[in-house]
């Protein structure tokens, strides 16, 4: 983040910190979003196989070199993430629409509430990727396996802010006034709950995105996600394992470093969203 | 007088009320982990026999004789009330692919993998920390920047990746540690060297060390600006005391008790980060064999490990749950204010 | 007991401040360009003229971030100005929330990163600025905070009390802490607690310890006696007492005004983040007559004891925008004027005021330029008197 704010100093110089805030957010969204449409794109035609030209080195015309069927690197990296980033998409949506509902659940009453907490209790007993690999497992693998085990591991703490921010909400004297008023339930929900609910959701779902996609990446690596012929950043980090040892650096490098840069960028758009939703965070 | 004893006999009650909470929920959540991977497994496609006969060829007498065995044609309830009753015993069966008891393999694997974990534990801990407390202290300097840079960037790094990277780098181009790790099937560690055993220790608890440090400095950062604004610190330095002296003298003590909990909860992440460190090194640990167990259908080993597995993060959170509520005095003065 | 005479002796020749670091030395370290026999003799006199911490006309703002990331600026503190003098207690009266704390954190040089200080602090007749500000704090000028949850939690209470000092020192300080602690009859046992383990009284006595092994000269106690029963409170204010009896100038800060006067010489009423008058302590009696400002007279009639009368209205807002008299709204005796510039402060009778109809009949209404500081409407007044 700091970078990117020393980087353009000049044009960032002249912005105050809300005008420099939503231009990162915007920026960063935009950098995604070319990655999604051009993967999509790019992912119609099968790339050409060229053993011609087999794991040729990083250079102009292959910018992250080659693999071993010749296929240029930048391209099978730009698929990948297109993959990773709508994958991460599916799953964190599932688990948002999953919080979101127990969230809700656990502040109707004080039964279903040790009732959530108790299930939280328990997906927090089992590390993540053994979970995840279990669930994939249990559903027989592939991108189904993986959407699902991501989904069902990341709800806990979402659960928890929709729960706490629910709990504020009620003791707020709107809300207390709304029922004194004879409003129904349904009524305060919709007009005073959900509204304020909803940019803490977003802002959940989007800090939700990079555990997803690094985790779907994780188990698609160790060979219990995405099968091996999708174009995921996953097996292409496993099938480059085999070429290490012959120095084929690239294989490996720029597909990780590519996935790292994407997660980052994921992290800086929830940071700033956060920032503005949150004011008292922006003092320093 | 009878005040104060009033006092320890309350801490007593508490802490047998404490022990017997924790246990009722260690059993009833070894029993809803049981059910729940139980019934994953039996959802899936997962054939045990098949996966135990693997490349050999059998005649039909004897796969019938396996199948038997493994309870292929028995409805579920039955094979779990079997298996389950074996656990109690405290049989988890045979692994299939090392062919040896699960309780051996799971004894074996995961004594190697508490070494590395135990060992980036308390880098990524020390390290994390004093990083943290650097950050913290020059808050918004380049230092920070560095520090939070850093911290950022490892939160976003794929595990394996970087354990990939280093490998490239230490063991490929300057060929420090040797490429395959592995020790062949059936060697234990006893024919294994002490420095041998080092030597392979170091890439994949270098890699786990420096990925853990980001949280917690992260945490040290955020909780030492927490205890710089408290009303304390403000009083201390209104008493005239400053700088790294402060620092010292209240941010430490007051940061290390959360940063140690914090740690103590952390397990759940440590064991994800072995598995996958674990497989691009091939060391010989509890993570690799959970992955062999996957992959090749051992079913026994699988659930035994994940069993271990929550046991290990129980461990960890009661830890974190005994510091929060016998350690920290802090604890007690709000429950006394309150 | 010689280093006293020592330093004493020193200082009267002395016509520079000499910064005495002495432990536990309860001594008047007033400047003064004076010998000590002089000082000594005419202390009225010299105590009015020689202020030991002068506050001119401060005003304290925070930048804040509103929702959205929008800057917006609080006036907390405007135009304040008082005057703190050795051997006496100076009592700074206001409602919760008004700024008090944060006059107190102002002169201790404490105050948070966001906050924006103008005005002049002097002590002892020099600029107190943020360098000057550290090194005093602790040595000269010493803090009595609120309440047990301004030590660590963590810490052993001596060692609190204590501080942070060199090594070769700790020796001497720990002797001179349980001294102290002996003096406050607290036990051994207490050195070796955590704060937690306080009663409300031993908590008190703790921090006025605090105070007392750093010798300062100025001590600033920041409601040193909220949720006091009555043998506690009388106690506590007692401590004060002794510290203004050992020359150090003592600002009590507080929201109780009964308990201000049982020992206070002075009292500053605090109003929307500024000081509407100064009054002596004996002015309050009767129904207020001697009296200056409005606002003072009315919390003196809502009093249990004066009749309940409470004023109608509230405080302005921080974020309100205000140009003429803070009171304007409440006040029954406003005119044109009040609404039109802030009043100008005047000293009357002993005391100073901010508001333009309060006008003592000794006083011309003299030209008003020369009122805002009080010190030389003063001189005037006197010669008034002796005319
Ligand atoms: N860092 C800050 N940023 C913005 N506003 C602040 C900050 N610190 C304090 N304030 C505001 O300044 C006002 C005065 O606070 P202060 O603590 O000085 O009041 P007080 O007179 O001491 O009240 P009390 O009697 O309750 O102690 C408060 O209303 C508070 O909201
Ligand atoms: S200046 Fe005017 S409004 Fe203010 S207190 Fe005096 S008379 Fe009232
Ligand atoms: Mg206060």
């Amino acid at each position: 983040m700091n970078t990117t704010v020393t980087l353009k100093k000049g044009l960032f110089g002249r912005l105050n910190l809300r005008q420099k805030t939503i231009l990162i957010i915007c920026l960063t969204s935009l950098l995604l979003f070319v990655i999604v449409i051009s993967s999509l794109v790019l992912g119609g035609e099968s790339l050409p196989t060229n053993f011609g030209f087999k794991n040729l080195a990083p250079s102009l015309e292959h910018p992250f070199g080659t693999d071993w069927m010749g296929r240029d690197m930048f391209i099978r990296t730009l698929e990948g993430l297109g993959l990773s980033i709508i994958i991460g998409a599916i799953a964190s949506t599932f688990s948002t629409i999953l919080a979101m509902i127990l969230g809700l659940l656990s502040s109707a009453g004080k039964k279903t509430d040790s009732f959530v907490s108790w299930l939280v209790d328990l997906f927090l007993s089992i590390p993540h990727l053994l979970l995840i690999i279990l669930i994939s497992i249990g559903l027989g693998g592939g991108a189904f396996g993986v959407i699902v085990g991501v989904a069902l591991t990341h709800w806990t703490s979402l659960t928890r802010v929709v729960r706490a921010e629910i709990k504020q909400l009620k003791t707020q004297e709107y809300v207390h006034v709304s029922g004194n008023l004879g409003k129904s339930r349904w009524w305060i929900a919709t007009k005073h709950i959900f509204p304020h609910l909803i940019p803490q959701i977003l802002l959940g779902t989007i800090l939700m995105f990079p555990h997803a996609i690094l985790h779907e990446a994780s188990v698609t690596f160790l060979g219990f996600g995405l099968s091996p012929h999708e174009p995921a950043i996953g097996i292409i980090l496993s099938e480059s394992m085999k070429y290490l040892s012959a120095g084929y650096w690239w294989l490996a490098f720029f597909p990780g470093l590519a996935l790292l840069i994407v997660v980052l960028l994921f992290d800086m758009i929830g940071d700033n969203l956060g920032r503005l939703m949150d004011p008292k965070s922006a003092h320093e | 007088m009878k005040h104060e004893k009033l006092l320890k006999f309350g801490g007593h009650e508490k802490l047998l009320g404490f022990a017997g909470k924790k246990t009722f929920k260690l059993i009833s959540l070894l029993i809803v982990v049981c059910l729940a991977s139980f019934w994953l497994i039996e959802q899936s496609p997962i054939d045990p026999v098949r996966a135990y006969i693997g490349e050999m060829s059998v005649t039909p007498e004897k796969q019938a004789q396996l199948e038997e065995y493994w309870g292929v044609n028995s409805p579920p309830q039955e094979k779990f009330l079997n298996w389950a009753g074996n656990i109690l015993k405290g049989d988890f069966g045979t692994s299939l692919i090392y062919r040896i008891p699960v309780t051996d393999v799971i004894k074996e694997k995961f004594t190697a993998s508490l070494i590395l974990m135990a060992a980036s534990w308390l880098i990524s801990g020390i390290l994390g920390f004093i990083l943290g407390i650097i950050a913290g202290m020059k808050r918004g300097t380049w230092i920070d920047k560095i520090i939070k840079t850093y911290c950022y960037t490892l939160a976003a790094t794929p595990t394996f990746w970087l354990a990939l990277v280093l490998l490239m780098v230490f063991s490929v181009y300057l060929g420090w540690f040797p490429i395959g790790l592995s020790v062949p099937i059936g060697v234990t560690a006893d024919n294994v060297t002490f420095l041998d055993w080092l030597h392979r220790l170091i890439l994949p608890a270098v890699t786990l060390s420096l990925l853990g440090v980001a949280q917690i400095a992260m945490f040290t950062r955020e909780k030492l600006k927490e205890v710089l604004s408290s009303d304390y610190v403000l009083f201390a330095k209104a008493r005239g005391e400053k700088g790294l002296n402060l620092v010292l003298r209240h941010g430490v003590r007051n940061v290390a008790l959360p940063a140690i909990t914090l740690q103590f909860l952390g397990f759940s992440e440590l064991f994800g980060g072995a598995v996958l460190v674990e497989q691009v090194f091939s060391y010989p640990g509890i993570g690799q064999a959970a992955v062999s167990a996957g992959l090749r259908s051992d079913v026994p080993l699988l659930l035994g490990i994940v069993l271990v597995s929550a046991l290990f993060v129980f461990f960890g959170n009661t830890m974190a749950d005994i510091i929060y509520e016998f350690v920290d005095p802090r604890i007690k003065q709000e429950e006394a204010a309150s | 007991m010689e280093n006293k005479a020592e330093i004493n002796v020193e200082e009267g020749l002395n016509t520079e401040i000499e910064i005495n670091e002495e432990f536990g030395n309860k001594l008047n370290v007033t400047s003064n360009k004076r010998p000590i026999s002089e000082l000594d003799s005419s202390t009225e006199e010299k105590k009015k003229t020689e202020a030991l911490l002068k506050v001119e006309d401060i005003s304290l703002s925070f930048t804040q971030y509103a929702s959205g990331l929008r800057q917006t600026k609080l006036n907390i503190i405007s135009n304040l100005s008082l005057e703190a003098h050795s051997g006496e207690i100076l009592a700074v009266v206001g409602s919760s929330g008004s700024g008090k704390s944060l006059l107190a954190h102002a002169i201790l040089g404490i105050l948070p990163s966001n906050a924006k200080l103008d005005g002049k602090i002097e002590y002892k007749g020099r600029i107190l600025t943020q360098e000057k500000k550290k090194e005093l704090r602790g040595k000269e000028i010493a803090l009595v905070p609120q309440s047990v949850n301004y030590l660590d939690p963590l810490m052993r209470i001596s060692d609190q009390v204590i501080g942070d000092v060199a090594e070769e020192d700790e020796k001497l300080m720990k002797n001179l802490q349980r001294k102290i602690f002996q003096r406050y009859d607290l036990k051994p046992e207490v050195d070796k607690m955590l704060p937690h383990e306080l009663s409300g009284g031993m908590a008190r006595r703790v921090l006025v310890s605090t105070a007392i092994i750093s010798s300062a000269k100025l001590i600033i106690a920041d409601e040193p006696t909220p949720g006091l029963d009555e043998k506690t409170l009388n106690e506590t204010l007692s401590y004060f007492k002794d510290m203004a009896d050992n020359r150090c100038a003592v600002i009590l800060i507080t929201h109780d005004i009964e308990a201000a006067l049982k020992i206070s010489d002075k009292i500053a009423v605090f109003y929307a983040g500024t000081v509407l008058e100064v009054a002596n302590a004996r002015d309050f009696k009767n129904n207020g007559e001697n009296l200056r400002h409005p606002y003072t007279r009315a919390l003196w009639n809502a009093l249990p004891q004066n009749g309940f009368q409470a004023i109608v209205g509230h405080q302005p807002m921080q974020d309100e925008v205000i140009d003429g008299c803070v009171f304007y709204e409440r006040c029954s005796k406003k005119n044109d004027l009040c609404s039109r510039g802030i009043p100008l402060l005047k000293e009357i009778d002993g005391g100073v005021v901010r508001c333009n109809n309060a006008v003592s009949e000794e006083i011309p209404n003299s030209d008003e330029t020369s009122s805002i500081h009080g010190h030389e409407l003063k001189i005037s007044a006197k010669e008034v008197k002796e005319v």
